[in-house]
C-alpha cells in the first residue's frame, strides 16, 4: 500500500502552501516543542533510536546512536551540531525542496536536535549554489528568532543560536570532515579520522554533522511516537523518505514515500512510468551517481531500502533515482559520473586524484570504443585501488560506479570495441518511443 | 580537480562598498570572533556579487578581515568552482552536464549556447558582450533537468525543466533587458509530481490547523501535570526553566508504558484518546478537524 498523505512529513514538500511561519504552524511546526524538550535529552536521543532513522545523506548511520557519541557532559569547550546542507550528489534533489518549502521543519529539528547534544549553536552548512534557498532559509530563521522560539532568553529555555553558512561550489564539502575544514575557512578537504568529529569537529570542540533530512524528520517522530515511524519499512529501514527521481521517466519528482517500497511501484506511481514503458528500462541508479547501477531484471522487483540495495552490491544512498531507459548510451552516462568525480576529487589522496581522471578517460576511449579488451580488467584493477584507499569516501563513490557498469555491462564494453575493430558504428541508439 | 588561475589582468585595487559592508557585517557576526576565517567563503561571495568577479586586490582585503594570510585566501578561491577568477559577462549561464541533466538534454542547452554565446568558458564573452556560458557539475535539481543557473545582477537563480526553445527564449528576453521569472519553465510549480497515479498531499486535513491541536506527545518518560492548563497560560519566557532540562515534578504518577515502541504500537491502535482535548496522533485525522482558517491556502 501507498503512504498516505496523513502520515507524510513532508507536507509542503512541493511549495503549494506558505512557507512561513504562521503557515507551517497550521500544520503542525512547532507544536509541543516545549513538552519534547521537557522530556529532557536522554529520552530524546532514546526515542530518536527507537525509531530506527538512519542518517539520509547516504551512509545510512543510526542518527540516536550518532547522537549519543557526543561527550555526556559539557567541558570547556562547547559543543556544536552542523546540520549538512550542502546537497550535491547528483541526482539529488531532496534537501531543496525541504528548505525553501518546509524550512520550519529544519528549523525545529536544529533546536531540539542541539538541545539533545548540549549544543547552544548550530551551523547549517549549505551549498553555495542554492542561492534561494539560502535566503529562505535566512527568513525562516528570523521568523523563529523573532518569535521567541529560538535564540537568546527563548520561550524554550535552552539558549540557541542557528546560524547558515554557506559554500562555493564544492561536492567534496558534503563530506563531514571536509564541510567543518570548509566552515573554518579552508579548502574543503578532508580530515584523517579519528579523532572523529563527537570528539574534535568544528574549532576543535564536539561536533555532530547531520543531513538535513536526518535533522527535519525528527520533531515529527517525536510528536507522533518512535512506534509510529518503525512502522514504516522493513526492520533495520525503518520510516519514510524522500526519493528524488530523475532521468528517462515521464514526470520526474521528488516524493515522500515509506522505506522498501518497490522500485518499480515507485517509478509506476509517482512518476508516470519509464519512458516508453517498464520494459524499455536498461538500468537504474538507485541511490544517487555514488552507487553502482542495477540493470532492468534486477529493478523488476527490487525493494528500495538499505539492504535490499546492498544484497544487489548497490546502496540506498540518498534515495536518487536515475532511470535510463533502452536508448541510454550507458557507457557514456557512467563516464560522464566518472568525469564529475574526476573534477570533485579535493586532490589530497593521491589514488583518488589521479585515479578519478584515469578513470574518466579509459570510460570516454570505452564510450568510443578505441579500447583493448584487456584494459576492461585493469579499469576493474584500478578501481579496485582507488577504493578503500583513501582518507574519504570519494575514492570508494568514484569506483563503485565503475565496478557496477563493468559488473552489469562489460558485454556493452566488449561490443563497442569489437565493433570499433570491425569498422562498424560502435553504439546506436534505440530510438525511445 | 580543476586547475583554476588568476587573471593575467588584475585591477589596482578593491573596496567593499556601503551594501557590501552591511553584508560583511552580518557574516563576520556569525562567527565567534577569534574565527574570522570561517567567513572567508561569504565574503569572497559578497566580492563577487559586487564586482562580478574575484580580484586579487579584493582576495588582500578579505585575507586582512579574516585575519589570515593571503595564500590561505588564494587557496580557498582557486579550491572553489563557484568564484570567478577573471570577468565573465553580465549574464553568466552555467548548464548543468552531470549525469541526471544529460540524460534529460543538456547536450541540447549545450548547443543554444556555443550556438547563442560561443566558445564554453566564463571569460569568452558573446559578440555583444552580455554573456558567457560555461558547464557546470551537478546543481542538485535533478527532478527539473534539464537546467541552468544564471548569475547576474538580479541574483542567481535557477532555470528548470528546459528545453532547448525555451533556453534560447531566455536568452532573448534577457538580451533585450527583459527580467526573466526562475524557476520551472513548464506549469510546474517545484518538482511535484506531475503525472502520479495518486494524488499527492492533497488531503485537507493536513492544512486546516488541525494539527496545530493540542495533542499527547507518546512515549513520555515520566508523569506530567496536566498540559492544557500549562499550555494555554505559558508564560513569555523560560516555560522550560533554567537551563532547557527541565524537572517537571510528577504531580501523579500516570500510567506510561517504559517501553517506546511497544507503548507507542499501543498508542497507535487505541481507539480513542484518554483526555478529551488530547489527541494520540494515529488519531489524528477527521475527528479532530476543526474549522480554522486556511490561512496557508
Amino acid at each position: 500500500m501507498l503512504l498516505q498523505d496523513k502520515d507524510r512529513i513532508f507536507t509542503n514538500l512541493y511549495g503549494r502552501h506558505d512557507w512561513r511561519l504562521e503557515a507551517a504552524r497550521q500544520r503542525g511546526s512547532w507544536n509541543g516543542t516545549a513538552e519534547i524538550l521537557q522530556e529532557g535529552r536522554d529520552w530524546i536521543i532514546d526515542q530518536v533510536k527507537k525509531s530506527g532513522l538512519r542518517g539520509r545523506g547516504g551512509a545510512g548511520f543510526p542518527t540516536g546512536l550518532k547522537w549519543s557519541f557526543m561527550p555526556k557532559e559539557v567541558g570547556a569547550r562547547p559543543h556544536y551540531l552542523v546540520v549538512n546542507a550542502d546537497e550535491s550528489e547528483p541526482g539529488t534533489c531532496k534537501d531543496r525542496e525541504m528548505m525553501r518549502n518546509d524550512p520550519h521543519h529544519l528549523v525545529e529539528g536544529c533546536l531540539i536536535a542541539s538541545f539533545a547534544m548540549q549544543a547552544h549553536a548550530c551551523y547549517i552548512y549549505i551549498r553555495g549554489e542554492y542561492v534561494l534557498e539560502r535566503e529562505r532559509l535566512e527568513a525562516a530563521i528570523a521568523e523563529a528568532y523573532k518569535a521567541k522560539l529560538i535564540g537568546p532568553d527563548n520561550i524554550h529555555g535552552w539558549d540557541f543560536e542557528l546560524y547558515v553558512h554557506h559554500g562555493a561550489g564544492a561536492y567534496i564539502c558534503g563530506e563531514e570532515t571536509a564541510l567543518l575544514e570548509s566552515l573554518e575557512g579552508k579548502k574543503g578537504q578532508p580530515r584523517l579520522k579519528p579523532p572523529f568529529p563527537a570528539g574534535a569537529g568544528l574549532y576543535g570542540c564536539p561536533t555532530t554533522v547531520n543531513n538535513v533530512e536526518s535533522i527535519a524528520v525528527v520533531p515529527t517522530i517525536l510528536r507522533r511516537g518512535a512506534g509510529w515511524f518503525t512502522g514504516f519499512g522493513r526492520d533495520g529501514n525503518a520510516g519514510t523518505k524522500v526519493f528524488s527521481i530523475s532521468g528517462h521517466v515521464n514526470a520526474p519528482c521528488n516524493i515522500e514515500e515509506a522505506m522498501s517500497i518497490p522500485l518499480r511501484t515507485l517509478i509506476d506511481q509517482y512518476a508516470g512510468g519509464v519512458r516508453g514503458g517498464w520494459d524499455n528500462l536498461k538500468a537504474v541508479i538507485p541511490g544517487g551517481s555514488s552507487v553502482p547501477l542495477l540493470p532492468k531484471d534486477i529493478c523488476d522487483d527490487v525493494l528500495m531500502d538499505f539492504d535490499a540495495l546492498r544484497e544487489h552490491k548497490s546502496g540506498l544512498g540518498t534515495a536518487a533515482v536515475i532511470v535510463m531507459d533502452n536508448s541510454t548510451d550507458v557507457v557514456k552516462a557512467i563516464a560522464r559520473i566518472s568525469y564529475f568525480y574526476k573534477h570533485e576529487s579535493c586532490g589530497q589522496c593521491t589514488p583518488c586524484r589521479e585515479g578519478t581522471g584515469w578513470m574518466w578517460r579509459v570510460l570516454e576511449r570505452m564510450a568510443r570504443g578505441e579500447a583493448q579488451l584487456s584494459e576492461i580488467d585493469d579499469l576493474l584493477d584500478v578501481a579496485g585501488q582507488v577504493e578503500g584507499h583513501t582518507i574519504c569516501a570519494l575514492g570508494d563513490a568514484a569506483a563503485w560506479p565503475v565496478q557496477g557498469l563493468i559488473r552489469h555491462f562489460r558485454h556493452e564494453i566488449e561490443d563497442r570495441i569489437n565493433n570499433y575493430r570491425a569498422g562498424k558504428p560502435v553504439f546506436v541508439p534505440v530510438a525511445a518511443e | 580537480m580543476s586547475v583554476r588561475r588568476l587573471a593575467t589582468t588584475q585591477p589596482d585595487s578593491f573596496a567593499f562598498n556601503a551594501d557590501s559592508e552591511a553584508e560583511v557585517a552580518f557574516w563576520m557576526n556569525k562567527y565567534p570572533p577569534e574565527r574570522k576565517a570561517s567567513a572567508v567563503i561569504p565574503l569572497l561571495w559578497l566580492a563577487q556579487k559586487q564586482e562580478g568577479w574575484v580580484s586579487e586586490p579584493a582576495m588582500r582585503e578579505i585575507a586582512a578581515r579574516c585575519a589570515m594570510p593571503y595564500i590561505r585566501v588564494y587557496e580557498v578561491a582557486t579550491f572553489y568552482t563557484m568564484f570567478n577568477l577573471e570577468p565573465v559577462g553580465v549574464h553568466l549561464i552555467q548548464v548543468c552536464g552531470t549525469t541526471p541533466c544529460w540524460l534529460r538534454g543538456a547536450d541540447g542547452l549545450k548547443a543554444v549556447c556555443e550556438k547563442r554565446i560561443g566558445k564554453k568558458g566564463r571569460g569568452h564573452l558573446s559578440a555583444d558582450g552580455k554573456f558567457s556560458w560555461e558547464e557546470v557539475e551537478c546543481l542538485g535539481a535533478c527532478s527539473n533537468a534539464p537546467m541552468v543557473q544564471i548569475a547576474n545582477s538580479e541574483g542567481d537563480y535557477y532555470y528548470e525543466d528546459l528545453t532547448p526553445q525555451a533556453l534560447e527564449a531566455i536568452l532573448d528576453d534577457l538580451a533585450a533587458g527583459k527580467r526573466v521569472e526562475p524557476g520551472p519553465v513548464t506549469r510546474r510549480h517545484c518538482s511535484e509530481p506531475t503525472n502520479a497515479k495518486v494524488g499527492v498531499l492533497e488531503d485537507a486535513s493536513l492544512f486546516d490547523g488541525s494539527r496545530a491541536g493540542r495533542f499527547e506527545l507518546p512515549n513520555r518518560a515520566r508523569p506530567q501535570e496536566p498540559l492544557a492548563e500549562e499550555r494555554k497560560s505559558r508564560p513569555a519566557s523560560g516555560a522550560a526553566g533554567t537551563g532547557g532540562e527541565a524537572a517537571i515534578a510528577p504531580k501523579k504518577a500516570r500510567k506510561t508504558a517504559a517501553d517506546g515502541a511497544a507503548a507507542a504500537e499501543a498508542e497507535a491502535e487505541k481507539p480513542a484518546p484518554r483526555k478529551p482535548a488530547a489527541k494520540t496522533p494515529a488519531a489524528k485525522k477527521p475527528a479532530a478537524k476543526k474549522p480554522a482558517a486556511k490561512k496557508d491556502e
